[in-house]
């Protein structure tokens, strides 16, 4: 099955993917400036106290024992103590993080939802009016910056009309989802605009193609050319730009979640590098890294189904 | 033996941003049951386009007029339903290109049960039965495990065996075959042929064989019709075509084609290209290109007539060229 030794491979490739971004986050807390140490105790510590935190965080030892250390903890679920909030990392990541990934994933519904039947009717009307203004619509949502299309959608439907709520998280799941519409739709304008303009052109390469005349001339339905020969083949390209858009819905939940006061893992990024806090950067990064991995990995399962030819 | 296809006046345009172009202009033929027509001519003479304005397989920017009557109808006055129902179940078409025609991302199986799914009843475990009865129809081994792969597992010929599988899925009665064989290798070449001539025989199809080979229409049709600029030139059967041209552009292409076994001569060619579909000269389209040229067809678009019986010619000067005797012997 060469689908089965693909999926076996891919799993296989995440290992070093995974020893790569322990060595760039290791690196990176120590290149970040300033110091955990001066971070605990202040610019006025003295000399003792500096080395007695020192040894207590082992940061004495040699950079390649720190490592060791640092990877033996990484895979015994051990990230470390948050400096500033006194609980676990890994506590603190099971809170917040899935909340990010929720929003993450209603951005990315939100964004398919409106990129993929507006991607058809451009292209199917291509040079149009109706082709026209909806590109029109989705470079406006392309280059306004994130925050900003935050705010007025803050200002509009959650303080006039008050449809939804400013801030917070909400308790249970019906809640969570309401609170984080207006952030999720917040972050699917820019994806579902790139993702549209995609889509619209891989359909546009597709809908002429030899074997959709061939399926033409066997008779069969328009809805079924549309969606089993157009759109599997144009979702092709698009689901990899899709699986890459993932990482940077995750870098714009910081100023989404920021902006509409959201508890996530990216509130907690801002607020533990200002504080310092390396131990919850270097456990955040970690978390997010692996998260990315995962899409990563399942875009590409996605693909090998979608396209035969890529599990070859 | 009657007609089953009459194609009357037939004219495609296609609507452009700098004016209207006519790819295919006031064409009519007929095609007799079991009868394989080869429609030949260059690039661009409209041949292909010809082939697939029978079933309205073009673009949003094409126009038509004319008739062409299947059975009895006119397919250009039926509804988008009933077109649906005459392609791929009585009129049936395969491409040039198997590797771009075949839909890349869909098992071969699945792509021969469309077909089925769209024209007859039958279940799902007789579809796959006839699916596999087809593959062994056209020559592909294995049947069974051969359903389940994917075009790119298959070579060449194979993927144009299975194209004409899918086409024949419904038991169709008239067979469109665009250049089928010009994109493999020779020997592969008369593999297909030959197919195709057997299946004519076993399922009582015609046939329409585009193609710009001569030596391909020589070995297979019955009778040809030659195109030039959107226009049918000539129409008779293979023999007298060959034997008796009497349009100076069939004239040309006979003798453009190299022959073994015969006394070496050099080859004719035809001087010049075929005009494009924007630039087609007045009167007759080939007189820039012909050695019998005369006035008359510099200002006047020949008619074609019946010079002889089964044999029409549109050329003002038929008999000259008829004088100056086939280049095949």
């Amino acid at each position: 099955m060469p689908l089965a030794s693909f999926i076996l491979r891919r799993l296989l490739q995440l290992i070093p993917t995974l020893i790569f971004i322990l060595i760039v986050v290791f690196v990176l807390v120590r290149l970040l400036p300033g110091d955990p140490t001066s971070a605990i105790l202040g610019d006025r510590a003295l000399d003792a106290d500096v080395e007695r935190i020192n040894r207590e965080l082992g940061l004495d030892r040699s950079l390649l024992v720190q490592f060791g250390v640092f990877v033996e903890s990484v895979f015994t679920g051990d990230l470390g103590r948050s400096i500033s909030l006194k609980v676990p990392v890994t506590e603190l990541i099971a809170q917040r993080l899935p909340i990010t990934m929720l929003l993450t994933a209603m951005a990315a519904l939100i964004a398919l939802v409106m990129a993929v039947p507006l991607a058809f009717w451009a292209a199917l009307q291509r040079g149009r009016a109706a082709d026209a203004v909806i590109r029109g619509a989705f470079q406006i949502g392309l280059s306004m910056p994130v925050f900003y299309i935050g705010l007025i959608l803050l200002t509009v439907f959650g303080a006039k009309l008050g449809w939804f709520p400013v801030g917070g998280y909400g308790d249970g799941f019906i809640e969570h989802v309401h609170h984080l519409f207006l952030p999720a739709l917040t972050l699917a304008f820019s994806l579902s605009a790139i993702i549209m303009r995609n889509l619209r052109s891989a359909i546009i390469g597709v809908v002429d193609a030899e074997y959709v005349q061939f399926a033409r001339a066997k008779g069969i339905s328009s809805r079924l050319i549309l969606l089993r020969h157009v759109l599997r083949n144009a979702l092709i390209s698009t689901v990899a730009l899709f699986g890459l858009s993932i990482g940077t819905l995750l870098g714009g939940a910081v100023i989404t979640e920021t902006v509409f006061a959201v508890p996530g893992a990216g509130r907690l990024m801002v607020d533990s590098i200002y504080g310092r806090d390396y131990p919850v950067v270097q456990g955040l990064t970690i978390a997010l890294a692996v998260l990315v991995s995962v899409t990563f990995l399942l875009t590409d399962l996605f693909q090998a189904w979608l396209d035969p030819r890529v599990a070859r | 033996m009657r007609a089953v296809l009459d194609v009357r006046n037939l004219t495609t345009r296609f609507s452009t941003p700098t004016g209207a172009l006519v790819a295919v202009n006031d064409v009519s033929f007929s095609l007799r049951e079991r009868e394989i027509l080869g429609l030949v001519g260059e690039s661009g003479s409209g041949k292909s386009v010809t082939l697939r304005s029978l079933i309205r397989l073009l673009p949003s920017i094409a126009s038509q007029s004319g008739e062409v009557i299947w059975q009895g109808h006119d397919i250009l006055k039926m509804s988008p339903k009933e077109v649906r129902a005459v392609r791929g179940g009585q009129i049936s078409m395969i491409f040039q290109e198997p590797t771009t025609a075949l839909n890349p991302v869909l098992p071969i199986g699945l792509q021969i049960d469309e077909n089925l799914r769209a024209h007859t009843t039958l279940s799902h475990r007789e579809r796959l039965n006839r699916a596999r009865e087809l593959m062994d129809l056209v020559g592909i081994p294995e049947a069974a495990r051969r359903l389940a792969e994917y075009p790119h597992q298959f070579s060449g010929g194979m993927k144009q065996r299975a194209m004409i599988a899918i086409a024949l899925a419904s038991n169709p009665r008239l067979l469109l075959a665009d250049e089928p064989t010009t994109a493999l290798d020779v020997t592969i070449q008369d593999q297909i042929l030959k197919l195709i001539l057997d299946l004519r025989d076993e399922l009582a199809m015609s046939v329409i064989f585009v193609t710009h080979d001569l030596g391909v229409v020589a070995a297979t049709c019955d009778r040809m019709a030659v195109m030039y600029a959107g226009r049918i030139v000539e129409t008779g059967t293979i023999a007298d075509v060959f034997a008796r041209p009497m349009h100076a552009y069939t004239r040309g292409l006979l003798g453009s084609v190299p022959r073994v076994g015969t006394e070496r001569s050099p080859l004719m060619s035809i001087e010049g290209t075929p005009p494009g579909l924007s630039s087609i000269p007045r009167g007759c389209a080939f007189h820039p290109r012909c050695d019998f040229a005369t006035n008359v067809c510099r200002v006047s678009q020949p008619v074609t007539e019946t010079v002889e019986p089964e044999h029409d010619v549109a050329c003002h000067n038929s008999l000259a060229v008829l004088e100056a005797g086939s280049p095949v012997q």
